[in-house]
């Protein structure tokens, strides 16, 4: 009797994304819907979807959610984790949401240590209203509003939000991983992981940043888009953990 | 005896699966468009899936399972 190995997780609603075709959203998606259900969190998750592609999360994954002003999730987030401690918290950011209109409260809540999980998804650009440029964008990328490439003269430089972070005394967890290859996406799942693992210890924020690609906005096919992630996203956003308590698993 | 099963109308084409799948079997269907009007993604040659779920890790839409 054949057993199945691989298949939509439980806490995940049995409907199709809007999301365009290629968009790594959807398997940042799952891999959020398999460590909730691994760690058996669905019952007791609130999470927080602020404004931008990701705000949608809240039609695929089958808990409860809040949608938080533009930026505003992890200040929200904080909110409901302090009024209801017994509750699982997470929030589900893009770059221009958490990088930009969203930077102080990202900022402060990690140096206050609140005990919620950001899930910080990185495509370099701002994906729902049509492509212009994030702080996130890269040197020389072309965007709506960067068509001949963003320049550091004009444009400044993008940020690089866990190195930032990992300035701050209040993280309990600071990774960043990518989702363009297998072997990425089975690193990814265990940073998503062991982040709600931290909260669920108790141990303070916890933060994954995901680089995602967007092949609509940048104008590539998937596949392209993967490998211009690799080559031009990478260099600049180095996958690693930047800091990982000790004895969670 | 392993299997990928497409739920193929949920397909949107973007042929993440085909560069993931190590046997090289999975492939977009360039004689068709599904119901969502893109090239579905298919399995060539049955007998070849070992079931290792690669596909199915890096589909974004939830479009494979895989049995083993």
């Amino acid at each position: 009797m054949a057993k199945i190995v691989f298949t939509r997780p439980k806490s995940m609603k049995d409907v199709v994304t809007h999301y365009c075709p290629g968009c790594h959203h959807g398997i940042i998606h799952r891999l959020v819907g398999e460590a909730l259900d691994e760690l058996e969190l669905a019952p007791k998750t609130i999470g927080v979807a602020p404004v931008g592609c990701s705000v949608f999360i809240y039609d695929y994954i089958d808990t409860d959610f809040i949608q938080a002003s533009h930026g505003r999730a992890p200040a929200v987030a904080t909110g409901v984790k302090r009024a209801l401690p017994d509750k699982f918290v997470f929030t589900y950011q893009g770059d221009g949401d958490l990088a930009a209109i969203g930077t102080a409260e990202i900022i402060h809540a990690a140096a206050r240590g609140e005990n919620i999980t950001v899930i910080f998804v990185n495509n370099a650009i701002y994906g729902m209203t049509g492509g212009q440029s994030a702080p996130t964008t890269l040197v020389g990328q072309s965007s709506t509003t960067t068509p001949k490439g963003r320049t550091s003269q004009n444009d400044g430089f993008p940020i690089q939000v866990c190195e930032m972070l990992n300035t701050l005394q209040g993280p309990s967890m600071i990774s960043r991983v990518a989702v363009h290859t297998p072997a990425q996406v089975i690193r990814a799942k265990k940073a998503i992981r062991r982040a709600f693992q931290c909260q669920v210890e108790g141990r303070g924020f916890s933060f994954v940043e995901v680089l995602s690609a967007c092949p609509t906005n940048w104008g590539m096919t998937p596949l392209d888009a993967g490998k211009w992630l690799e080559n031009e996203m990478i260099p600049y956003y180095p996958v690693k953990d930047f800091r990982i308590p000790e004895g969670v698993q | 005896m392993a299997r990928a099963i497409f739920q193929e109308d949920r397909c949107k084409g973007c042929g993440l699966c085909t560069a993931a799948c190590p046997t090289g079997i999975v492939v977009l269907d360039a004689s068709r468009l599904n119901s969502k009007g893109f090239q579905p993604a298919i399995v060539t040659d049955k007998e070849k899936c070992n079931g290792c779920a690669l596909c199915a890790r890096m589909c974004p839409d939830l479009v494979i399972q895989v049995e083993r």
